[in-house]
């Protein structure tokens, strides 16, 4: 049995200090979150995961590579990396190593619509990750030389995660060439030209812009509960000041009207693989009522080795070594519905890619299965289940939906959702989304059969 | 911190998360009437269980020319078993969310099984019939014998897997240490059914099997579980356990020519020390010293925070029952590539020469005993760790005793270990890329592809 120790703080719970408080939810299904806000705007997410005496404490900004100016990409990564670079009372490099020497980790990622910061340490230091992370929040200093250091740090990330990757590459253009507006088309992490160019202003410029704590919102999931939180949130977060942060840009996808398809052959590829990729609704953009459906969806289409891609195209019909869809309706901008196909030994990519494209017109034009959506609905709700298990897990579910603008109660709604679900929204869904034009193809394919050169123009789909 | 996941010493990395004492931890020792033994801790956060077990004998007891067979079984065995086809199988284990797996590593092979308590019946009734009565259906393996396959294929182009395959090749030459784990193209070709059908006998036995469990079961109820999964398996099998090897100290420089923008560098020296020694904790801690995670290391700084070289650099100590390496990494652009090692070279010799400070230690010590508590907080890695230390013979109390132990190591202890066991003239270092100014002193070994 793991035994829980209760961390106390003196500090009394003060209703005064919060602009409002909910209290769990009597019919709470998931994580059982409790949320607040404090006095200037910084939403607050509590979870009490008693199960070691450790916790997970992360502040989350609703700020992510969307909202760099066009010219500047890779400025919200490049800034993550910076914030680690030391403020009056922690100098650079200091942040880590005082978590480290509490027998903390900590670390930070950026994606295109959040970035966020977390430290994993003893529940009773608790107190002392929100001193250093509420400091960073509105002291940071940007010293130009540690700039031009982290800059080639960058460049180095840049060619581990792309550069020395083919399908990495191919993932980067693909992305570039299926959104023709919306900046989910540019690389979290940056083109490297615009990376090497980037100075001091455009970084401090962006700190002040996006850096407040009405921007933020702080989870912590572990050996607390929301009365030990909250009171040392209001004095470390809730003391600094509210500033103006600009709405962000609601960038809008014009309709995609014309087929593409992108082709990368590279000499170090040696299995070839092919995608292609629909433009859908999320949580938060276009036909949100789609995004749940869709989510059985994808679940049908690819949930394990007897999923409908999986079974058919690679244990029938022998045509494919991996099968599979992706969706995920968690974003503040549009979605993306994509298959992905890669040919079994002795068939080639258009073998696997041709049955791929009819595996995608039968479920167009017969629909998915009763029986097909009542199991994928079990294992959804049931993994909502199994996800009670992660710290990390927990604190990274509530703070990407409280961030891009849901909410705790969305989450907690989940597994009610899902469950909700009816073959005919599912089949509605798929053909809203599944539509006859605007996808966009991409190939990776060996240097060696380049015979298919020519193709990276639009072409009609089969 | 990543590390080169070519070198696969899978339980040697589960050990190194494992550094201290969670005194609220508690143990208990099960065993089965059938007697099954295992460990068991109780934790009701969540109403499933997880179990993580091992079997002694992995990857480097497979016949030579039929490397990859134990990867092979380890990603059929759960394609099928008793009357239930692949589809079947995998039927079940999807639509009641079953997790089970299993994994080849160099001297075990592992399984990893979650389920929620309400499918727990079905689960245990599904890992018994994999464990004891797979079908190995000739559809089944040929489907995966191609993905595994396809995935050695791509490892030849990949710079990180290149670069441990040159690497373990040179150290240790012919022993089975030397082949790249996850088996050979040629090997995984040559498996046969019947070599499947007879690792499972021989090595799936009660004898050689560890056994960790966590969640929200009493040791009533595992009781008749364990009997249950593992009491049908062979009590004995025939298979050797491989002696120590000592991997080669010769060094030197060996160069992959690859088109890549980024070098990939990894490097390793032999070391006696194993869990067991009595320096093993002070080893264990100037290495974490020189490049371990956690906050800055002196590679870390010297690589990364003070000259912009690379994003990831690292230093660490891998042991098994066999033998023990000092390995250190870096990947940075191709005119960096010199310059970076010879920082890591002359940092080796630093600390052997002048070893560490008190404050570095005392820093060391407490990340490592304070961190501690970060390896529980899922019940898949409690059951790993649980597993782990049983496989190393550490003890049932070793959770409390572990920070005592680092606790222990004093800065003199510290720095005459330092001194014995860093030597950067032994440092076998392999580059994959296009470096610029440095030149190879050794001959690339063969690693195919």
């Amino acid at each position: 049995m793991i035994r829980m120790r209760i961390p106390v703080y003196l500090a009394a719970f003060t209703a005064l200090l919060v602009l409002s408080i909910t209290v769990r939810d009597a019919d709470a299904r998931v994580f059982d979150p409790e949320t607040a806000t404090l006095s200037n705007g910084m939403q607050v997410v509590v979870v009490s995961k008693r199960s070691a005496p450790v916790i997970t404490h992360m502040v989350w900004y609703k700020v992510g590579a969307m909202d760099e100016p066009q010219g500047k990409s890779g400025l919200a990564h490049f800034f993550e990396h910076l914030m680690f670079k030391g403020t009056e009372k922690v100098p650079a490099g200091q942040f880590s190593e005082i978590v480290a020497k509490n027998g903390g980790q900590d670390n930070a990622f950026t994606s295109s619509d959040y970035t966020a910061y977390y430290q994993a340490i003893a529940a009773d230091r608790l107190e002392l990750v929100m001193k250093l992370e509420s400091d960073r929040m509105r002291n940071l200093k940007l010293d130009p030389k540690e700039i031009e250091t982290e800059r080639q740090v960058i460049l180095e990330e840049r060619r581990s995660r792309t550069e020395n990757r083919p399908g990495a590459r191919l993932a980067e253009q693909a992305d570039a060439a299926f959104f023709m507006n919306h900046p989910y088309g540019r690389p979290v992490i940056g083109w490297a030209h615009e990376i090497r160019d980037l100075t001091h202003d455009d970084i401090k410029g962006f700190y002040d812009r996006w850096y407040a704590p009405n921007n933020a919102v702080l989870v912590v999931v572990g050996d607390v509960d929301m009365a030990d939180v909250l009171p040392l949130a209001e004095k470390y977060y809730g003391s600094l000041p509210v500033r103006d942060v600009p709405d962000p840009v609601a960038w809008r996808e014009p309709p995609h009207q014309a087929d593409g398809t992108v082709v990368l052959h590279d000499r170090d590829v040696t299995q070839p693989s092919w995608s292609k990729r629909y433009l859908a609704p999320s949580y938060l953009y276009g036909a949100t009522e789609y995004a749940y459906p869709l989510q059985v969806l994808a679940e049908v289409l690819s949930g394990g080795s007897t999923s409908r891609l999986y079974s058919s195209l690679v244990v029938q019909d022998k045509v494919a070594a991996s099968a599979g869809a992706w969706y995920s309706a968690d974003s503040r901008g549009p979605a993306t519905l994509g298959f992905y196909v890669s040919p079994a030994p002795g068939k080639s990519l258009d073998d696997a890619a041709s049955a791929m494209e009819a595996k995608i017109a039968d479920i167009l034009s017969d629909g998915v299965t009763e029986d097909e959506v009542e199991r994928a609905i079990v294992r959804l709700t049931d993994a909502a289940e199994l996800a009670k298990d992660s710290f990390q897990g927990i604190a990274r579910t509530l703070g990407a939906a409280v961030t891009i603008g849901r909410s705790a109660q969305d989450v907690e709604a989940w597994p009610d959702r899902i469950a909700a679900v009816t073959i005919d929204q599912v089949n509605e869904a798929m053909r809203h989304v599944l539509t006859d034009q605007g996808a966009l193809v991409s190939k990776l394919l060996p240097a060696e059969t380049s015979t298919q050169e020519g193709e990276t123009t639009g072409k009609g789909k089969s | 911190m990543r590390r080169l996941s070519a070198y696969g010493l899978a339980l040697v990395s589960v050990l190194f998360l494992w550094t201290a004492p969670a005194k609220a931890i508690d143990i208990q020792e099960v065993v089965s009437p059938g007697g099954i033994a295992a460990w068991l801790v109780e934790d009701e956060t969540a109403d499933l269980v997880s179990m993580d077990f091992l079997f002694r004998g992995g990857e480097s007891l497979d016949p030579a020319g039929k490397e990859g067979l134990a990867e092979l079984v380890s990603s059929v065995l759960d394609e099928g078993a008793g009357d239930l086809d692949s589809q079947a199988f995998q039927r079940i284990l999807n639509d009641k969310s079953i997790n089970i797996s299993f994994g080849a590593g160099r001297d075990s092979f592992s399984g990893s099984f979650m389920t929620l308590n309400r499918y727990r019946d079905e689960a245990v009734r599904l890992l018994k019939l994999a464990l004891t009565a797979p079908r190995f259906d000739e559809d089944a393996v040929e489907r995966i014998r191609g993905q595994i396959l396809i995935n050695l294929k791509r490892r030849e182009t990949s710079p990180n897997a290149k670069a441990g395959k040159a690497l373990v090749k040179a150290l240790y030459g012919d022993d089975p240490y030397g082949r790249p784990g996850g088996g050979t193209i040629d090997g995984v070709q040559a498996v046969t059914i019947s070599d499947m059908r007879n690792f499972v006998t021989k090595t799936l036995t009660r004898d050689r099997l560890v056994v960790g469990v966590v969640g929200k079961i009493t040791a009533e109820e595992l009781r008749p579980m364990l009997d249950e999964v593992f009491g049908g398996l062979p009590e004995k099998g025939d298979v050797p356990v491989l002696p120590p090897v000592a991997a080669s100290s010769e060094g030197g420089v060996i160069v992959i020519e690859q088109d890549v923008p980024q070098s990939v560098v990894a490097m390793a020296q032999p070391v006696e020390i194993d869990r067991h020694d009595p320096d093993y904790y002070a080893a264990y801690l100037v290495t974490h010293i020189l490049g371990g995670g956690g906050f800055s290391s002196r590679l870390t700084e010297e690589v990364r925070e003070k000259r912009g070289l690379a994003y990831s650099t690292y230093a660490s100590l891998h042991d098994t029952k066999r033998s023990s390496l000092l390995m250190a990494g870096v990947s940075t652009r191709n005119d960096a590539v010199a310059e970076s090692v010879e920082i890591i070279q002359r940092e080796w010799a630093k600390i052997r020469d002048e070893g560490v400070t008190a404050e570095e230690l005392e820093n060391a010590k407490t990340y490592l005993t304070g961190s501690y508590p970060l390896r529980f907080t899922t019940t898949g890695q409690i059951a790993g760790a649980l597993t782990g230390i049983q496989y190393y013979d550490l003890g049932i109390d070793y959770i409390d005793k572990r920070n005592g132990y680092l606790e222990a190591v004093t800065l003199d202890q510290a720095n005459r270990v330092a001194k014995e066991l860093f030597d950067p003239a032994a440092l076998t270092i392999v580059v994959v890329g296009k470096p610029a100014n440095l030149a190879a002193t050794r001959p690339a070994p063969d690693i195919g592809g």
